[in-house]
């Protein structure tokens, strides 16, 4: 039987709810800027007024919410210091007890070790990109053109007669 | 935009460098949480459940440890989604759910026997070093096609189609 034809209300009720939760995901921001702390982070998503779960840990945040706005959300995020936050996904929502470390007895949580060892590497990976963005900026630059000016012109016929 | 495989597959750089370059990445977060947040019959629902060493079968031989098998379960469903791979050798740490080495060799056997554009860099351990891997993935990224193709495309009018006339 296919339930998507049922139409009694607490069914509607019922697939709503598994179809919000479907679509609920968490993403790990992690800053590594100078500019930017984890907690301008946390307010401008605060005053964005998006219906979102977040939670300030050492490293960034983990935001959860409807997925349409967690993307908008960590876009925005990412903006304010666009080659320095870095930006995955999780699993697990925020605070889960298979995972908080409140749940289980203290301790790192499974998979912060990795984590922990990329963030080490990030301000050179973030230099990197950096560096990236500066030269496809000369590229650019290069690369457009402009009219000539009449006085570079006239620089031009002087060189010419004068040989 | 590709699907691209990575590996590490919880890798926080990696994922963020295949999708800033406009491409998916293809990682274990996005299976674990297809895992634990739906409903089922277990209250919560857990990661791993005995039938997913069945699951890994189809990767595995029977004689191969369950760890193995579960966790293929979980990725060799990614490995047959893959348009292209990044494979980062030497990776200092490997914690958690891609803490199991035999796992990791045949998940970087099946992806190279794929036949699928790979990439295959060692990890930084230095500021030089760093520059050249995010050059090398960003040229990798680069050269892959953006679009999706005209197949794919083909099938998701179609299956839009089907859903119109439902």
């Amino acid at each position: 039987m296919n339930l998507s034809n049922v139409k009694s209300p607490e069914a509607k009720e019922r697939r709503k709810m598994t179809e919000t939760k479907k679509e609920e995901i968490t993403k790990y921001i992690v800053i590594s800027s100078d500019k930017v702390l984890p907690s301008d982070a946390a307010m401008k998503i605060y005053e964005s007024e998006f219906p979102v779960t977040v939670k300030e840990t050492c490293f960034g945040l983990i935001v959860s919410g409807a997925k349409d706005d967690v993307e908008t959300l960590v876009e925005k995020i990412r903006q304010l210091d666009k080659n320095h936050i870095f930006v995955k996904d999780r699993g697990f929502p925020p605070g889960d007890e298979r995972r908080c470390r409140a749940s289980r007895g203290g301790g790192p949580r499974p998979g912060f070790h990795f984590l922990r060892e990329e963030v080490e590497m990030l301000p050179a990976i973030g230099a990197a990109l950096d560096e990236l963005e500066e030269k496809e900026c000369l590229m650019e630059k290069s690369k457009t053109k402009c009219r000539l000016k009449t006085s570079d012109l006239e620089k031009v016929i002087e060189e010419e007669l004068a040989r | 935009m590709a699907k691209v495989f990575i590996y590490p597959i919880n890798s926080l750089i990696l994922a963020d460098l295949v999708e800033r370059f406009g491409h998916k990445p293809l990682t274990m977060m996005s299976q674990i949480r297809g895992k634990v947040t739906s409903l089922s019959l277990d209250s919560p629902p857990i990661n791993i459940t005995p039938e997913d060493p069945k699951l890994g079968l189809k990767y595995a031989a029977i004689e191969v440890p369950a760890g193995v098998r579960g966790r293929m379960s979980l990725i060799g469903p990614l490995i047959e989604q893959t348009e292209a791979a990044i494979i980062v050798e030497n990776p200092p740490t490997d914690f958690g759910c891609v803490g199991c080495n035999r796992t990791n060799e045949l998940t970087k056997y099946l992806v190279r026997s794929k036949g699928v554009p790979v990439l295959e860099v060692k990890y930084p351990e230095s500021d030089e070093e760093a520059r050249d891997f995010v050059n090398e993935i960003v040229a990798f990224l680069e050269s892959l096609p953006k679009e999706k193709p005209e197949d794919e495309k083909v099938e998701e009018k179609e299956s839009a189609e089907k859903e119109d006339k439902k």
